[in-house]
């Protein structure tokens, strides 16, 4: 026998069926190939056409899909980008596409149907990502505000209509109660979903319409319990299957010891580029976006430990609890379903130098704990990496926790909790320490930075006493600012110290120009953003567009 | 006005006789698009959804990586030694002429002894699968030896290396009206080019008919053109070649002639293998090898008085248009043509250079070399009104076109539809220009980082094709014995509505339910020889020929009806369901059924073309548009004089349709016209490096505007007035105005630099603001530097 599969050619590694949820009903799919994308999967192997490629990289959302999972009991829905994200990373998850959604009879789902009545598709190829993002939004801010009273399963799907009295378009429960929608929120949520024709404004119409229209409710049971037996089977992690999904550390760890040539996935937002557009193929592909420690926040008096499963929109959300200046920051880093897939953890180890996540870290004075079989070793971020997408790990290391100094921790005398902010027209608290992050790129939301900033000083009796500052976009790495922060350290906070570090931060990084911007104009910037800094320091209002308001709009 | 008001849709269909004509109208109403429900359920089919028919392969373009350079070789070797790929294609394999059939005839099929851009496609990998075959045309290995390249129009015009010869329009004497002018300014300008984005890459799937017959399923708006283009590069006749288009996932220009080299590439593949051939473009593939809205510069003297109305004009536009003519030529004319945008210019001396670099070839764009010309002449007028410490709006009113006097253009069109100075007066008013002019100018005062600015600039956009020849349509109306309709046009649906609106204007036509009405697919087998659905056209050209389709037909019930009930034809209407006489109601389907029993031909065609233009292709001159459509922006933005970072506050929009045959449709394109335009001159930035690679070949890259872009307050009001010339239902073309709208946006964000730059004048005249365009923030951090370099240390 030996010999004779001696002469055969190299099988591809076997892999185990891909099992999820779809219309209610479980769907088993056998040899997908490790590295195939869900879109691939949705459109060549089930011919279902309904989702678009747009682009294939996670940038337009044409290709949106909507994920469930189950969280504390009840089903969390996020909208992700199908076209980089790995078809079996969905194992034990619920779907949605773009076809999911309308009854039997053909009755569209509010998203859908609120897009028809704001007129808000033309050409129609961006719509069904559209109707998606608006799909998890209708599941993430009015289904909750219905009462659930679906007992029965649905005999067809998942989804059922719930009419309203007499079958009237309700606005069902609270009477007169405010729209769970706002349009800041439709424009942060929706601003991963490019349109080329529409101007936008009826999209973010029928995101504002949704609530007024007939609603719908879903039998989350039904689904709960469908995904519960999907869990129940306990997947095989045998060493020759091609992808993997441990469900805790010590297996993660066991397998990466096993397999140091597979794939690290932990959100695929940017390995799934690697697939689309540089067409990687991977024989093996350890996912570690399952292993449940690693999707834990531990909130300790002391700092928040992150683990590296933790979605970018969770991590976010747990940073901006603390520091709510950087909620415009947060909505900032690419597109609502790149955050929904992406990791923290994906992003720091993956150390782009325009990574966004990194430079705030660093200024926060993050750690990063690295662990193997063998033991685990804790650095500062920036010590992690050694050259462009380099650094200091081993083959058998996973980057598992990402801690984060909660505000004056550690540094006695310093002034917890929340700083003022700068909008409020105070100049910055005496011993309070303020953390500003700046990100500077061609548009607004779902960009890369051109330059990102991040300073986080600490000013007691009129002296830096603490100063890190974090810099993307001017190196081939996340970079600490060491010169400036030195510049500043121990300086009284006036005018004169901001004019002297300004040279400093501008010479001490030799950026690169590239199709973002000239190296000229990134060390301009460095040094404006310091100046902006010490404005925001002494009141000023009104000098960041990030947050700027005209008064007759407010 | 809110698109979402009075959005009432009429499921009736019922016949009454009662019901009033107004009511029963299909046009004039915000229909739904016809496709919306199926678009929102992901049941509307683009090409690449139509499922594959057995046997199908892909293919994927062989790239060169070289801008300019002789082609020794091609190693197909390893490529086709990868897993599942079935053949390499290369020129040797066109069985027809190697050079693709535009009228320029000067760009190969696949590039053969030279490559002239990077991108340039000189073969394909064809696989049995997308991935496999992607991934072996990376694989191919092209033997280039680089020869010197021209990469920009600077260099270009040194050079005197053009696709076209140059174009000079001259009206009066310019340099004597600017020897004898009070005052005069020199000027330059960058405009950058625009990548279309449309959200459905370039995709053709070609399928062999029996005996050398072709069916080709494109993406495109121009389906007569990919018919005849793939039966030149194959060697048959038009009529062995079948195109068809049910809709595309945006065009905006992009794919009028594009479109028709991934057709061709497919053919050339589906014809060597003996089976169907799909090419569909990784979004990449497509950025790099696709032509652009033309990058532009200018060079330009004017003079003028001292209320700022120009005298005299010298201006030269050098046009980048990559390393084929394409539709280069009629792009720079329309340049030319829309130079004057909303003013009169009596001595002018246009220059045009056509320029050739080793770039993408760049092609029609939404305005059509339109908005290249406005843009300078916008720029001028402010940078005048700066110099003279006069209101831009002011100056801009000084200048327009007259109504008895001063209304002949620079090409000898005289403005007979000019409804500019009501326009803009009422605009100024209604977004309270003249008040939050001063208010921002306070705020400005105050405000030490972040300045205002505010700007009002009209548009006057020609309607027709330039080219004559191209303005005439064709369509087919059916009538079924059930009484549903069925019309087919030549015009092709890109998401503009054009489908929705020829259904509501046949619909009334026949007097029968917009619902009963369907318009069907594109389809060279249909309507012959059809023009591109471009220039903004489409609905003016097609859905007249539609109703003169539906006309016919209704003129043979009419008789038939008439002899029935014994009274004239002319008194025979048709309403509500229903076909009317003096002493008769009865239901459209029951005329429908009697009349084919007596054998009255139920089904007609219709043709339409333009009247009264024409214009001489030498001199420029003549009237080679039908009409003007008119529109006026307010726009207000933000700057950040630390960063260069922008943001656009407030639009107010006030746009001439004429009658709008659907007002949610027509404000979609103004809103969609106005953002795309505000993407071209702010965020969409295309940078090619110093080896001629586009660098911005990816959305991650280049950035188009997204939902944070827009502005909260965006109010569109349509002008309550019908198109003064006899078109469809009183209709104007809206496609390609509302883009040049934003032209307001890079007026504004120049008046808000300008207030940064006065805030630390020192002497002298204000220097004009010198603003490359897109205004990203490094062009506009640039630009406040250049007003002065030293401000900031302040």
């Amino acid at each position: 026998m030996s010999g004779e599969t001696a002469l055969e050619p190299v099988a591809a590694p076997a892999v185990s069926p891909i099992r999820f949820v779809r219309r209610g009903e479980i769907v088993s799919l056998s040899n997908v190939p490790p590295s195939r994308t869900l879109l691939e999967l949705l459109r060549d192997d089930l011919a279902c056409t309904g989702t678009k490629e747009g682009c294939g990289e996670g940038d337009c959302g044409a290709c949106t899909v909507v994920l469930g999972e189950e969280e504390n009991g009840s089903l969390r829905f996020r909208a992700v980008n199908s076209c980089i994200r790995l078809a079996h990373s969905i194992d034990g998850m619920a779907l949605w596409t773009v076809e999911d959604l309308a009854a039997q009879d053909g009755t569209l789902h509010p998203a859908q149907e609120a897009m028809v009545q704001a007129h808000a598709s033309q050409c129609g190829f961006c719509t069904p990502g559209f109707v998606m993002s608006l799909f998890g939004m209708y599941q993430k801010y009015i289904a909750p505000t219905l009462v659930t009273a679906c007992t029965s399963l649905p005999p067809e799907g998942a989804l059922r209509l719930r009419p309203g009295k007499a079958g009237s378009a309700a606005p069902a429960g609270e009477e007169g109660a405010a729209n769970p929608i706002t349009r800041a929120m439709a424009v942060e949520e929706l601003s991963g979903n490019l349109c080329r024709c529409t101007g936008y404004r009826p999209i973010l119409d029928a995101a504002q319409g949704m609530s007024a229209r007939r609603r719908v409710a879903m039998d989350e049971a039904h689904l709960l319990s469908k995904m519960e037996l999907l869990a129940k089977e306990r997947r095989g992690l045998k060493a020759d299957f091609a992808y993997k999904s441990p469900r805790y550390l010590r297996e993660l760890l066991k397998l990466r010891a096993a397999r140091p040539d597979a794939q690290l996935v932990a959100g695929c937002t940017d390995v799934g580029l690697w697939v689309t557009r540089q067409h990687q193929q991977f024989n093996h592909v350890i996912d570690v976006s399952k292993v449940r420690e690693l999707r834990r926040i531990h909130d300790t008096p002391q700092m928040l430990a992150i683990g590296a499963a933790v979605t970018l929109v969770d991590a976010f959300a747990a940073l901006v609890r603390q520091w709510p200046q950087l909620h415009s920051f947060a909505a900032r880093f690419a597109g609502l379903p790149v955050r929904n897939s992406g990791t923290l953890g994906g992003n720091v180890a993956n150390g782009s130098p325009i990574g966004d996540s990194m430079p705030l870290l660093i200024a926060l004075g993050a750690r990063v704990v690295l662990m193997t079989q063998r033991g685990s070793r804790e650095l500062p971020l920036e010590q992690l990496y050694t050259g462009y997408r380099q650094n200091v790990m081993t083959p058998d290391e996973v980057l598992a926790w990402i801690k984060v100094p909660r505000p004056g921790a550690g540094k006695g005398g310093g002034q917890a909790g929340l700083a003022p902010s700068p909008l409020r027209g105070e100049s910055w608290g005496e011993g309070s320490e303020q953390l500003q992050v700046y990100k500077i790129s061609k548009r607004f939301d779902d960009d890369i930075s051109a330059v990102c900033l991040a300073i986080h000083l600490q000013i007691e009796g009129g002296v830096v006493t603490h100063a890190s500052i974090g810099a993307g976009g001017v190196a081939a790495t996340p970079m600490r600012a060491g010169k400036t922060e030195a510049a500043l350290l121990g300086e009284p906070w006036n005018a004169a110290t901001v004019q002297s570090a300004i040279p400093i931060l501008r010479a001490e990084f030799s950026p690169i120009s590239d199709m973002r911007a000239s190296s000229s104009y990134r060390r301009e910037v460095l040094g404006n953003l310091l100046q902006r800094y010490w404005l925001e320091s002494q009141g000023l209002q009104q000098i960041n567009l990030q947050a700027f308001t005209l008064e007759e709009l407010a | 006005m809110s698109a979402a008001e009075d959005l009432s849709v009429s499921h009736d269909t019922v016949v009454d006789p009662q019901v009033s004509e107004a009511h029963a109208q299909a046009a004039g109403v915000s229909r739904f698009h016809e496709s919306a429900r199926a678009q929102v359920a992901g049941t509307a089919t683009y090409v690449d959804d139509i499922p594959e028919i057995r046997g199908t392969l892909f293919a994927a373009p062989i790239l060169s990586t070289v801008a300019h350079g002789r082609l020794l070789g091609v190693d197909t070797a390893a490529a086709l030694r990868m897993p599942g790929v079935r053949d390499v294609i290369l020129a040797r394999d066109i069985p027809g002429d190697a050079m693709l059939g535009n009228v320029a005839h000067d760009e190969p099929v696949f590039a053969q002894a030279t490559v002239q851009h990077v991108g340039q496609v000189i073969g394909l990998v064809v696989a049995e699968s997308v991935m496999q075959a992607r991934r072996a045309a990376r694989k191919v290995v092209c033997h280039i030896e680089p020869l010197p390249a021209i990469l920009n129009v600077h260099d270009a015009l040194s050079a005197k290396s053009y696709v076209l010869p140059p174009v000079f329009v001259k009206r009066g004497d310019a340099a004597a009206a600017l020897k004898s002018a009070a005052h005069t300014l020199q000027g330059k300008l960058e405009v950058g080019g625009q990548e279309h984005f449309y959200l459905e890459g370039q995709v053709a799937y070609v399928v062999p008919q029996e005996q050398n017959q072709w069916l080709v399923y494109s993406s495109t708006q121009h389906p007569g053109e990919v018919q005849h283009w793939v039966a030149h590069a194959l060697g048959v006749d038009n009529h062995a070649v079948r195109v068809e288009c049910r809709r595309m996932g945006g065009g905006f220009g992009g794919k009028e002639t594009q479109a028709g080299h991934l057709a061709v590439w497919s053919a050339i593949a589906a014809r060597k293998l003996k089976c169907p051939v799909k090419l569909r473009l990784a979004r990449e593939d497509d950025f790099m090898i696709t032509g652009k809205r033309h990058p532009f510069a200018y060079e330009y003297t004017v003079g003028f008085d001292d209320t700022g109305r120009i005298t005299g004009l010298q201006l030269t536009m050098a046009v980048n248009c990559g390393f084929s003519a394409d539709l280069s030529g009629p792009v720079a004319d329309r340049a030319i043509f829309h130079v004057d945008n909303a003013y009169f210019l009596q001595d002018v001396e246009i220059a045009s250079y056509r320029c050739k670099t080793n770039t993408q070839s760049h092609t029609a764009f939404r305005g059509f070399g339109g908005p290249q010309g406005m843009i300078v002449t916008e720029t001028i007028i402010g940078d005048i009104a700066r110099t003279l410490g006069l209101d831009a709006l002011d100056v801009r009113k000084r200048n327009l076109y007259g109504i008895e006097t001063r209304n002949v253009t620079h090409y000898g069109m005289t403005v007979e539809d000019n409804i500019l100075e009501p326009l803009l007066s009422k605009l100024e008013l209604t977004a309270q220009y003249r008040r939050r002019l001063e208010a921002i100018s306070a705020w400005n005062g105050g405000s030490p980082v972040i300045k205002r600015g505010i700007a009002i600039t009209p548009v006057k956009f020609g309607i027709s094709f330039t080219a004559t020849l191209f303005n005439q349509a064709g369509a087919l109306v059916h009538v079924y014995l059930d009484g549903s309709v069925q019309v087919n046009h030549g015009g092709t649906e890109m998401g503009q509505g054009l489908n929705t609106k020829v259904a509501q204007i046949v619909a009334d036509e026949l007097g029968v339910s917009f619902e009963q009405v369907l318009t069907t697919a594109s389809d060279t087998s249909k309507i012959p020889n059809a023009s591109a659905t471009a220039a903004s056209a489409g609905t003016d050209l097609n859905a007249r020929a539609a109703q003169y389709a539906a006309r016919n037909v209704r003129d043979n019930l009419a008789q038939f009806v008439a002899g029935l009930d014994r009274c004239g034809a002319g008194a025979v209407r048709f309403a509500g369901g229903a076909v009317l006489t003096p002493g008769n109601a009865r239901p459209f389907t029951e005329v429908v059924r009697l009349a084919y029993a007596n054998r009255i031909q139920l089904w007609s065609d219709g043709f339409y073309r333009t009247p009264k233009i024409h214009y001489d292709k030498t001199t420029l001159t003549g009237r080679p548009f039908y009409y003007f459509a008119y529109g006026a922006a307010c726009t207000e933005v933000a700057i950040d004089t630390l960063t260069g970072e922008s943001r656009v506050l407030k639009v107010d929009i006030l746009h001439d349709v004429g009658t709008s045959i659907n007002p949610a449709i027509d404000i979609g394109q103004i809103e969609g016209g106005f953002v795309q335009g505000m993407g071209w001159l702010t965020t969409e930035q295309l940078v090619w490096n110093d080896q001629g690679m586009l660098g911005t070949h990816a959305p991650s890259t280049y950035k188009i505007p997204a939902t944070g872009d827009i502005p909260e307050h965006f109010n569109i009001a349509l002008w309550p007035e019908p198109n003064r010339e006899d078109n469809v239902f009183g209709s104007k073309a809206v496609g390609e105005p509302p883009l040049m709208l934003a032209i307001s946006v890079f007026e504004a964000l120049r008046h808000a630099i300008a207030s940064a730059g006065a805030a630390y004048k020192t002497e002298g005249p204000p220097r004009p603001v010198r603003l490359t365009s897109p205004a990203t923030p490094e062009n506009v951090l640039a630009a406040l530097n250049r007003l002065n370099p030293a401000w900031r240390t302040i």
